[in-house]
């Protein structure tokens, strides 16, 4: 038995392990999120009719509010069940740094959550009859947009954790965070599907990943330490 | 109301000094100070609702006093994080346990997030300690509330820190654990520690003498 300072990196992946051991112990956690993401989307053909040159100009929308919506859905399982059955607690007070555990968190959320959502998006982009020129802007959007709303999402819900029904708050705080995202998204892709360079808004996107993944861990550890206290 | 614990040359490991706690518009305590040295062990009291919770925690750095500062060595804990957080183990009234993983992944996952490596027989011998042989590779959420608390207390016969803050550790526990805890607790003691806990229960096998209190009546105008 020894006693020693931990790397960053050890820690990183010490969290990281468990909340994917947890997830893939709890599969619910993966499966519902993405089954929701493709009712959503596959309501829309149903609903609005079969058109080829409908769906496919809205097709980037659609996709992309339902990637919020099942975000969004998701979230609660970042902070809740580690608040309500005390390993949060024990994570604040360990002596490792708290933008660390969080960020390991927040990466884990994005495997769980996120991933399949990039993985299952081409497929429903095929029932939207999605623009053939559009699909490498939408992958692209999806991968550097995806962890954004994760980032973004966690803040919120370390700011709720504390609070029993913190649901219907949490949407009114995280939602209008994602606007930025879900405009310079949706354009890149119509963009793309006039056969135009849509690099612009890409960079803006990848702006806002780098920019939520400096400076979120840190707002997330300083909410937390609210909501615990 | 203070509660002057010992006047020694040593820093004290952890100082509270003006402490006031209101929650919910009430005053819980007032102007309290609380000073534990190496070797104390102090048993807060009070009727329920009286802010012994909030007390531990405010003294573990998880809730922050309305007024007044608390020390490490004396030194704010709020500048000596990390340092501190070495040598603290808090158990809240919450296991910390994950129903996902098993007894033996919740006790490495936590032993290791506070910086100790531990091999798996040691693991082994250590969940035996609290009477878990047997339940190793369970699942936590099939394991009863008696044996999650047992889970984390397991940490209480690895750890290497100083000052322990256990919150009601003797719930759900049975008579032969309580004794098997106590001893450790004098083990802990004996070797320079300190003990602030909470129990309605008395310390059998400590003699009030040894055992300082902290009493929170405080009923606020």
């Amino acid at each position: 038995m020894s006693v020693a300072n931990l790397s960053y990196r050890a820690v990183f992946s010490l969290v990281l392990k468990r909340d994917l051991t947890i997830a893939m112990r709890h599969k619910d956690d993966i499966i519902n999120p993405l089954l929701f993401f493709v009712i959503v989307v596959t309501l829309f053909p149903l609903g609005i009719g079969p058109e080829s040159q409908i769906l496919s100009r809205i097709a980037p929308g659609i996709i992309w509010v339902a990637a919020l919506l099942s975000t969004l859905l998701s979230l609660d399982r970042l902070f809740k069940s580690d608040h309500s059955d005390g390993s949060l607690e024990q994570m604040l007070l360990s002596p490792q740094p708290v933008f660390i555990l969080v960020l390991a968190k927040i990466v884990a959320h994005w495997l769980i959550t996120g991933l399949p959502l990039i993985l299952i998006a081409p497929l429903l982009a095929v029932l939207l009859h999605l623009n053939e020129q559009s699909y490498s802007a939408l992958i692209l959007t999806l991968l550097l947009g995806t962890p954004v709303l994760s980032l973004l999402g966690a803040i919120g819900v370390a700011l709720t954790v504390g609070i029993k029904k913190g649901g219907v708050l949490l949407s009114l705080l995280v939602l209008p965070l994602y606007i930025p995202v879900l405009i310079f998204a949706t354009s890149a892709i119509d963009t793309a599907a006039l056969g135009l360079p849509y690099s612009g808004q890409l960079a803006i996107i990848a702006a806002l990943f780098f920019g939520s993944l400096t400076l979120a861990p840190f707002a997330v550890a300083a909410a937390l330490k609210v909501s615990t206290n | 109301m203070s509660a002057n614990l010992a006047a020694n040359t040593e820093p004290a490991l952890i100082s509270a000094s003006n402490l006031t706690c209101i929650r919910e518009e009430r005053l819980l305590f007032d102007q309290l100070t609380v000073e534990v040295n190496a070797g104390d062990i102090v048993q807060v009291e009070g009727p329920n609702g009286s802010g012994k919770t909030s007390l531990l925690r405010i003294l573990a750095g998880l809730s922050q006093p309305y007024e007044g500062d608390i020390f490490y060595k004396d030194q704010l804990i709020t500048q000596s994080r990390e340092e501190f957080h070495q040598n603290l183990l808090y158990l809240g009234h919450l296991p910390g346990v994950k129903g996902e993983m098993t007894a033996q992944e919740n006790l490495n996952f936590n032993l290791t997030l506070h910086g100790l490596h531990i091999n798996a027989s040691e693991i082994e011998k250590t969940l035996a300690e609290v009477n878990l042989t047997g339940f190793e590779d369970s699942l936590a959420s099939h394991l009863s509330a008696g044996q999650h608390r047992r889970i984390s207390l397991a940490r209480l016969y690895k750890s290497t820190a100083d000052i322990w803050i256990l919150d009601e550790p003797f719930t759900a526990i049975d008579k032969q654990g309580v004794q098997s805890l106590e001893q450790l607790f004098k083990a802990h003691i004996k070797q320079g520690g300190c003990i602030i806990l909470t129990t309605h229960q008395d310390l059998l096998t400590f003699s009030p003498a040894q055992v300082k209190k902290i009493t929170l009546d405080y009923m606020g105008e």
